[in-house]
């Protein structure tokens, strides 16, 4: 079974570039740029990992991931988020919402992969 | 004839029968008995103490050698009582509603209590009550002399006669004048005693005068007959010398200090004075009866030379009646005692308030120490200033030699303590009269006392007679005996004319030159309008219903609890009978300490006294308070001032804070939006990037692909830039218009065409041309920029099939009005009022933009003078520019 990743960015050529690097270490990659309706998507898609902007029209990716921490079975989903606005409050408010892992833009993609993978290994180690 | 021996002993009798009197007067009083004590016939044979050794010796000396001119020295009090006893009375009033305790307490109390002008007076006093005391001691002791050149035992030493008799008179003033410290409780036993003593020295010269005219004479028609063969019967009388003589005895009436001691300080009800109005002139009348005739009779059978001024003795002594000449001696002892004792308390109460007490209190450290030993002080200093009053009198006495220049003393006095006279009628009368003015009045009229009564009457020892003659440094104008030229006068009637002339002048110069203190200004009213504000004191008793008010008060100012126990206490100590303590002097004298811990002394003072409503609140009491409730009130206002700037300050610190806080807020949130949309471009370029370096194999097309991404986003952080900095220069206002003319027309062309070139023309625009023919004088790049801006974003976010985009324009009252609307959906309600924010992106970014675009606009119309808004309800989203068309009319 391959491995899944939800990516939700609004940001097109960001998303092709993690579509891109991600394809080639084996995911398989779903995108999604829109906010209002990405709980629905992340539930219907049930990926293996999520990659969360922040900035997104409709809702923002803190609220996202609050939300989608409430939910049965999303407490231990590994979630990755990207902003462009790397304020400290930013990563703490990440972190008190659930985050899994998070960056800020502009990133390495070496430092994307390997945040990627570390998220997937914990997740099916436990 | 009697023995000295005798004498001695009657004398020691009758001054034992003095002590007694005055002792019983004093018990009697103090049990509250004895009403008879405080009777208008007492106060009237009090005053009586006028007539001194002086009057009942010297009387008929003097009109054994100046005829009827002694009857001056009656007529002056008498007129006084007659005609002015309302004055009379309104100074009784004055110096019960103020607490006066001496003429010189008055004088001060009435200019705003100087302490200066009290000064003054005492020591006028002093200066003229001295000799007069060594006169009283001059005649006791040639009366004893007239006893013992007839003695053949010869004990009789003078010198230590007198010392004696002053000990002794000393020692019964201080016995019987300093009980009390306060001075308006009067001397009851003094009182009495003088009473007795002038009874006494009425009977002893009535006597004489009988004797003399039914005894010796052998009635009143032989009598009649001697005198109008005298020469001193005759009429001679000299206007200016009785003028003067009448204005004298009647101003030293009034101002002497011993008159006003029994006058107004002993006074016990105002109503005495109307008896005394026709009682005093009747003793006055019966004293001066027998005086002719005496003379007349003493100049008839006394040997040549004899003095006059003992006739009253030594008439009845040369007719072998010494049981007459006992008593008519003991009257002469009974004036000059009883004047000593009360000018020696007068003097004294003056001395030690005015003098001793000020110096005290200072070396003290202020007056706020007041203790209890302060009441011993007062009395100590009042004991120590009655024997050193009498040691002046006595060495006054031996200084000069007790001979015939005591005998004038009298009237020199008298012209010296007249010169309060001015002070005191003004004070009472004038509204307008000032401290100053009464300083320099009182100076000025003592000072030339001094110099043309006081000093040339002294001898030459103290004033050379070349003074005398040619005046000081040969100033023959400032001649004592004839001041500025005026010469051949009577020394007495000029000094008297030019002092008080000049006193009476300065004063009232002085005064209305001058401007009253406040506190002047309120006890001249005070003392002026005396009878409009006083009623008659009452004692300082109260009612249990009393009680319950200064309870109630008490409360208000100490507190329920604390006031409460106070009064328990206070009750339980007065045995407990009722719940409330009963109004007791010393009950209301320590509520008063009480209170005044926490009001002040001055309020506590006047709170009490107007619910007890014994002693009325003076004017001092209330200006005491007044000044106690500024003092708050200015230290209550200076906190309120503190305070309103303070939170006026901290208004203002709030605002600034708040404003900084909004500023920082906004820079925050700007350099935050910033720096998104500069690290998203800058992401994909590092993405891909860092893709094309390190990937192999990537198809040329990726690589092309990439690269172009690259490229777009480099692209978009250049404008990105380019708007932030435009904006900035916008918003700074450091913006140079470049202005020019042209049609809205062609600037609507070139802007179009520049939005479309490149791009698909998807876009179609309708215009109306002929409405364009606007001619607009303004800046023809930044007013295009504005309109490629809203032509790309029509462009960029119109989600029609056939996106339309309408142009048209208007001339609306004076306005160029531009609309831009096109057929898409719109913007959504809720985000129409942020569209010109900045980074105010709607409905995603698909367009590629920083969200700086409208917000440029907005500030290219504020520079233009127009303005943008967003036009609500027109299907698609619309845009209206407004320009105002004065920059047409300037282009033409």
């Amino acid at each position: 079974m391959s491995r899944k990743v939800l990516l939700i960015e609004d940001e097109p050529n960001i998303a092709e570039a993690i579509r891109f690097l991600l394809t080639r270490e084996g995911w398989h990659v779903e995108t999604h740029a829109e906010g209002s309706d990405a709980i629905e998507v992340i539930q219907g898609a049930n990926p293996d990992l999520v990659i969360l902007d922040v900035m997104l029209p409709g809702k923002s990716g803190m609220e996202i991931l609050r939300n989608l921490r409430q939910l049965e079975g999303m407490q231990h989903l590994p979630v990755l988020m990207l902003t462009a606005r790397g304020q400290s409050r930013d990563r703490e408010m990440a972190e008190n919402a659930g985050v899994s892992r998070f960056m800020t833009k502009p990133f390495s993609n070496a430092e994307v992969l390997t945040a990627v993978r570390d998220l997937h290994a914990q997740a099916t180690r436990s | 004839m009697a023995t000295l021996n005798v004498l001695i002993l009657v004398c020691l009798g009758y001054v034992v029968l003095l002590f007694g009197v005055a002792f019983a007067a004093d018990r009697m009083a103090a049990a509250g008995r004895g009403a008879w004590l405080r009777s208008p016939l007492i106060y009237t044979l009090s005053l009586s103490i006028y007539c001194t050794a002086w009057t009942f010796y010297g009387a008929v000396g003097n009109a054994a050698r100046s005829g009827l001119e002694f009857v001056t020295i009656y007529l002056g009090p008498t007129l006084v009582m007659l005609s002015w006893w309302w004055g009379l009375r309104k100074l009784v009033r004055v110096g019960r509603t103020q607490r006066v305790t001496s003429i010189a307490d008055l004088i001060s109390s009435r200019y705003g209590k100087s302490n200066t002008l009290a000064i003054c007076v005492t020591i006028l006093a002093v200066l003229g009550g001295t000799p007069y005391i060594a006169l009283q001691l001059q005649s006791i002791t040639l009366s004893f002399s007239i006893f013992a050149e007839a003695d053949p035992s010869g004990l009789y030493r003078e010198g230590s006669s007198v010392f004696w008799v002053a000990a002794g008179l000393a020692v019964f003033a201080i016995l019987f004048g300093t009980r009390n410290l306060d001075a308006n409780e009067r001397h009851h036993g003094v009182v009495t005693a003088i009473a007795l003593e002038s009874v006494v020295k009425l009977f002893a010269l009535l006597a004489v005068g009988v004797f003399v005219v039914w005894g010796v004479a052998g009635g009143i028609g032989p009598m009649m007959d001697r005198i109008d063969a005298s020469e001193i019967g005759q009429w001679n009388v000299d206007a200016g010398r009785w003028t003067t003589f009448i204005f004298l005895s009647a101003a030293a009436f009034i101002c002497l200090p011993r008159m006003f001691q029994v006058m107004v300080v002993e006074n016990a009800d105002e109503g005495h004075l109307r008896t005394a109005a026709w009682a005093f002139p009747l003793y006055l009348l019966l004293m001066s009866l027998f005086v002719v005739p005496i003379a007349v009779v003493g100049l008839d059978l006394m040997p040549e030379g004899s003095n006059p001024d003992l006739f009253v003795l030594t008439v009845p002594l040369s007719q072998g009646n010494d049981w007459l000449a006992m008593l008519s001696f003991i009257g002469g002892f009974s004036s000059a005692t009883s004047m000593v004792i009360v000018t020696a308390m007068a003097l004294s109460t003056m001395v030690s308030n005015h003098l001793v007490m000020p110096i005290w209190l200072s070396t003290q450290g202020g007056a706020g120490s007041v203790s209890g030993d302060v009441r011993n002080v007062v009395l100590m200093a009042r004991r120590v200033s009655i024997a050193v009053i009498m040691a002046l009198g006595y060495y006054y006495y031996r200084l000069s030699g007790g001979g015939a220049a005591l005998a004038s003393i009298g009237l020199v006095a008298f012209a010296g303590i007249s010169q309060i006279l001015p002070a005191l009628v003004g004070g009472l009368f004038w509204r307008g009269a000032t401290r100053t003015g009464a300083l320099v009045g009182l100076t000025v009229g003592f000072v030339l006392w001094i110099y043309t009564l006081l000093l040339p009457g002294m001898g030459g020892a103290i004033m050379p007679d070349s003074v005398l003659q040619n005046g000081p440094f040969g100033w023959g104008w400032l001649r004592p005996r004839a001041l500025f030229g005026i010469e051949g006068m009577d020394p007495m009637v000029h000094s008297v004319m030019w002092s008080l002339a000049l006193n009476t002048a300065a004063f009232c110069a002085a005064s209305l030159l001058s401007f009253p203190s406040p506190l002047e200004r309120l006890q001249g009213a005070q003392f002026v309008n005396v009878f409009d504000h006083s009623v008659s004191p009452a004692g300082w008793t109260g009612s249990v219903a009393q009680s319950e008010d200064l309870m109630i008060m008490t409360q208000r100012i100490l507190g329920s609890g604390p006031a409460q126990e106070f009064f328990q206490h206070e009750a339980e100590a007065q045995g407990g009978r009722t719940s409330l303590p009963e109004p007791t002097p010393g009950f209301l004298e320590r509520l008063e300490r009480e209170l005044s811990g926490s009001v002040g002394a001055a309020t506590a003072h006047a709170m009490i006294g107007q619910i007890v409503g014994g002693s009325s609140v003076s004017v001092e009491d209330l200006l005491a308070v007044a000044d106690e409730s500024a003092e708050l009130l200015e230290y209550s206002s200076q906190l309120e001032a503190k305070s309103a700037e303070l939170s006026r300050t901290a208004r203002q610190l709030r605002e600034a804070n708040t404003k900084l806080t909004q500023i920082s807020e906004q820079k925050d949130g700007f350099l935050s939006q910033v720096s998104h949309e500069l690290r998203t471009p800058m992401t994909s370029i590092r993405a891909f990037s860092e893709i094309m370096r390190d990937t192999d194999g990537l198809s040329a097309e990726e690589q092309t692909r990439y690269a172009a991404i690259i490229h777009d986003e480099a692209l978009r952080l250049t404008r990105l830039l380019d708007d932030l900095l435009d904006l900035s220069v916008l918003e700074s206002g450091r913006v140079s218009l470049n202005m020019g003319g042209d049609t809205l027309g062609s600037i609507l062309d070139r802007a179009v065409s520049s939005s479309l070139a490149g791009s698909h023309p998807k876009l179609r625009i309708r215009r109306s041309r002929p409405s364009e023919r606007i001619p607009l004088n303004t800046d023809l790049d930044r007013l295009g920029q504005v309109f490629i801006n809203l032509i790309s974003n029509a462009q960029k976010y119109c989600d029609a099939d056939e996106p339309v985009l309408t142009i048209s324009a208007h001339d609306v009252g004076g306005q160029v009005v531009i609309d831009f609307t096109d057929n898409g959906s719109g913007i959504p309600p809720e985000a129409q009022s942020m569209v010109f924010e900045k980074f105010a992106r709607v409905g995603g970014d698909k367009a590629g933009g920083a969200g700086l675009g409208l917000a440029i606009c907005r500030e290219i119309m504020q520079r233009l003078g127009g303005e943008i808004s967003y036009l609500p309800g027109q299907g698609g989203a619309a845009f209206r520019v407004r320009l105002p068309l004065a920059h047409r009319q300037a282009a033409q």
